[in-house]
C-alpha cells in the first residue's frame, strides 16, 4: 500500500508553515509524526493533495513551564513525554497515558499535537486534555487563538481547527500539589486503541472529594466529559453509592458504536466499570501525593 | 508532483537521492537500495517486522516517509553484524535460544531488541515484552524470543565493548 501523489513542503518555521497551509488551502493537511496521516493516506481514505511536514520547524518541539501552565510544542513526540522529568513531577497523568498508547515504534513518532489535533476518538489525549482543562493553542498567518479542549471537538475527525490553521502546542493549567488523576483504559491487547477508558482529576480533603473532572475516550463521536458523574462524587467520601452514580452516569452518556472491541452494551457497561476504577485510583493518588 | 532530494546515512554509508514524496521509507529501503532485510509485513504499522533504528530510536518504515528520513541517520538489520559477516551477540542469541521459527520478524524484532538493550541494558522479563510490544511473532509465542534477547543482555553485561563496536 502506498500512498496518492501529493506536492511535499518542508517549512522551517511556524510563519513559513501557516503561510503555505494558507496559500495551500482546503486540500492541504501538515503531516507531524504521520502516524494516523499515513495510515490513512495508504488505505486512500486520506488524499490531500499536499503535505506540510513540520519535522524541522524546532520551535514546534518541547516541554516547559510558564506561570501556573504547562507549555507543550505540538511536535513533541509520546516518547518525550514519557521522558520528561517535568511532567512526572508536575502532571503523571500525562506520561501515564501516553504509556497506553500504541507501541514503542510508534510512540518515538507520534505527537501530542497529532493525537490531539485530528479528532479521531479513538485517540486517548483529548479526554485527558479535557478533564485537565487545557487549551489548543492555533496560529494562522497574521494570527493566534486559543481554544479550550471542551469544546474543540465537534465530531469524528472534526474540530474547531479552522482552514490554514495550524495547532502548534498545548496550555495545560498545572493541576494543584495533592491532585490525585488516572487513565483507566480498558484494551484487548498492548497497543489497541480503548474498548472504553476514562480519565480522572481530583482532589481530595479530609477524606473527602473537592474538585473533579471526568472524561471517557472512544465512547462516542468525541471525548466526552461527563460532568453528572463528577457531581455525583465531589463532596462524598467515595463511598459505593456515590462511585455507583457516577459509573451509572459514565454509561448513561456513552454513545459506542458496536465493533470488534465489543457489543454497545458491553462497551456502556465497562465505561462505567473504567470511570469507577479510575475514581479509586485518582483518589489512592492524591491520598498519597499529600503525605 | 516533483521529487524530493533527500540526503541520509544508512548502516554508516552517505546516500543521496531523489524520491517520490509518497515513496515509503521500508520501500525506499527495499527498492532502491536492495535492503531486504526490513520486512513488509502487515504494511498498517501495526507488525514492527519493518523496525528500523532512525535516529537512535525504533521506528516503522512502512509507517514513515522516505522524505522525513531526510538528514537522519537510520540503521537497518544490515548494519548489525560486524563488517566481516560476524553475528552481533543479539543474533548469535536467537539463533542459539531458538528464538526464531519462520525469521519473518526477526529483523525488526533484532533491530529493536538492539535499541532496547541500549536504552535498558537490563531489562526484566516484563520490560522485555513491553519493549517488543510493537513487534508481532506468529510462530514462537514469544517465549524464546524474550529468553534470546534476555541471553544477549547477560552475554553483553560480561562484554559490554561489543554492543559499542556495531555502532
Amino acid at each position: 500500500m502506498i500512498p496518492g501523489k501529493f506536492g511535499y513542503h518542508r517549512p522551517q518555521s511556524v510563519a513559513e508553515a501557516v503561510g503555505l497551509l494558507a496559500s495551500l488551502g482546503s486540500e492541504a493537511r501538515a503531516l507531524a509524526g504521520g502516524h494516523s496521516l499515513i495510515p490513512l493516506m495508504k488505505l486512500r481514505m486520506a488524499q490531500p493533495e499536499h503535505l506540510v511536514d513540520l519535522r524541522r520547524v524546532t520551535a514546534l518541539k518541547g516541554i516547559r513551564r510558564e506561570g501556573a501552565d504547562l507549555v507543550i510544542g505540538a511536535m513533541t513526540t509520546q516518547a518525550e513525554l514519557i521522558a520528561s522529568a517535568l511532567l512526572a513531577d508536575l502532571l503523571p497523568l500525562l506520561p501515564e497515558t501516553c504509556r497506553t498508547i500504541a507501541d514503542p515504534q510508534i510512540r518515538n513518532v507520534s505527537t501530542i499535537g497529532g493525537n490531539v489535533a485530528n479528532g479521531d476518538p479513538g485517540n486517548d489525549l483529548p479526554a485527558v486534555m479535557q478533564c485537565l482543562g487545557a487549551s489548543f493553542i492555533l496560529d494562522k498567518t497574521g494570527g493566534q487563538r486559543s481554544v479550550a479542549a471542551r469544546d474543540f471537538y465537534l465530531g469524528p475527525y472534526t474540530t474547531a481547527l479552522a482552514e490554514g490553521e495550524l495547532l502548534t502546542g498545548v496550555r495545560i493549567p498545572i493541576p494543584p500539589a495533592g491532585h490525585g488523576a488516572a487513565y483507566e483504559k480498558l484494551k484487548r491487547k498492548v497497543g489497541d486503541y480503548a474498548t472504553a477508558a476514562a480519565a480522572v482529576v481530583l482532589t481530595m480533603t479530609g477524606g473527602r472529594c473537592t474538585t473533579a473532572a471526568i472524561a471517557l475516550t472512544n465512547l462516542g463521536g468525541t471525548p466526552l466529559m461527563v460532568d453528572q458523574a463528577a457531581a455525583a462524587i465531589v463532596g462524598t467520601a467515595l463511598d459505593q453509592a456515590s462511585l455507583d452514580r457516577a459509573a451509572a452516569a459514565a454509561s448513561a452518556v456513552s454513545d459506542p458504536a458496536e465493533d470488534a472491541r465489543g457489543s454497545v452494551e458491553y462497551r456502556r457497561h465497562v465505561a462505567g466499570v473504567m470511570t469507577r476504577r479510575a475514581i479509586l485510583r485518582a483518589a489512592a493518588h492524591a491520598n498519597q501525593r499529600s503525605i | 508532483m516533483s521529487k524530493a532530494h533527500i540526503a541520509l546515512i544508512i548502516n554508516g554509508r552517505p546516500i543521496e537521492a531523489l524520491v517520490e514524496p509518497r515513496t515509503l521509507l521500508v520501500h525506499f529501503l527495499r527498492e532502491e537500495l536492495s535492503l531486504t532485510g526490513a520486512h513488509i509485513g502487515c504494511e498498517t504499522g501495526h507488525c514492527g517486522a519493518c523496525t528500523v533504528d532512525m535516529d537512535g530510536r525504533s521506528v516503522k518504515s512502512c509507517t514513515i516517509l522516505a522524505v522525513q528520513a531526510d538528514q537522519a541517520s537510520v540503521m537497518t538489520i544490515e548494519g548489525v553484524a560486524a563488517a566481516d559477516g560476524t553475528l552481533h551477540v543479539l543474533q548469535e542469541s536467537f539463533r542459539q535460544m531458538h528464538g526464531l521459527q519462520c525469521g519473518y520478524c526477526t529483523p525488526g524484532m533484532i533491530v529493536r531488541a538492539y535499541r532496547l538493550l541500549q536504552e535498558n541494558p537490563d531489562p526484566n522479563d516484563a520490560e522485555i515484552r513491553m519493549g517488543i510490544a510493537g513487534n508481532l511473532c506468529r510462530c514462537t509465542g514469544y517465549q524464546n524470543i524474550v529468553k534470546a534477547i534476555r541471553h544477549a543482555a547477560d552475554t553483553l553485561a560480561a562484554q559490554p565493548r561489543i554492543l559499542e563496536a556495531a555502532e
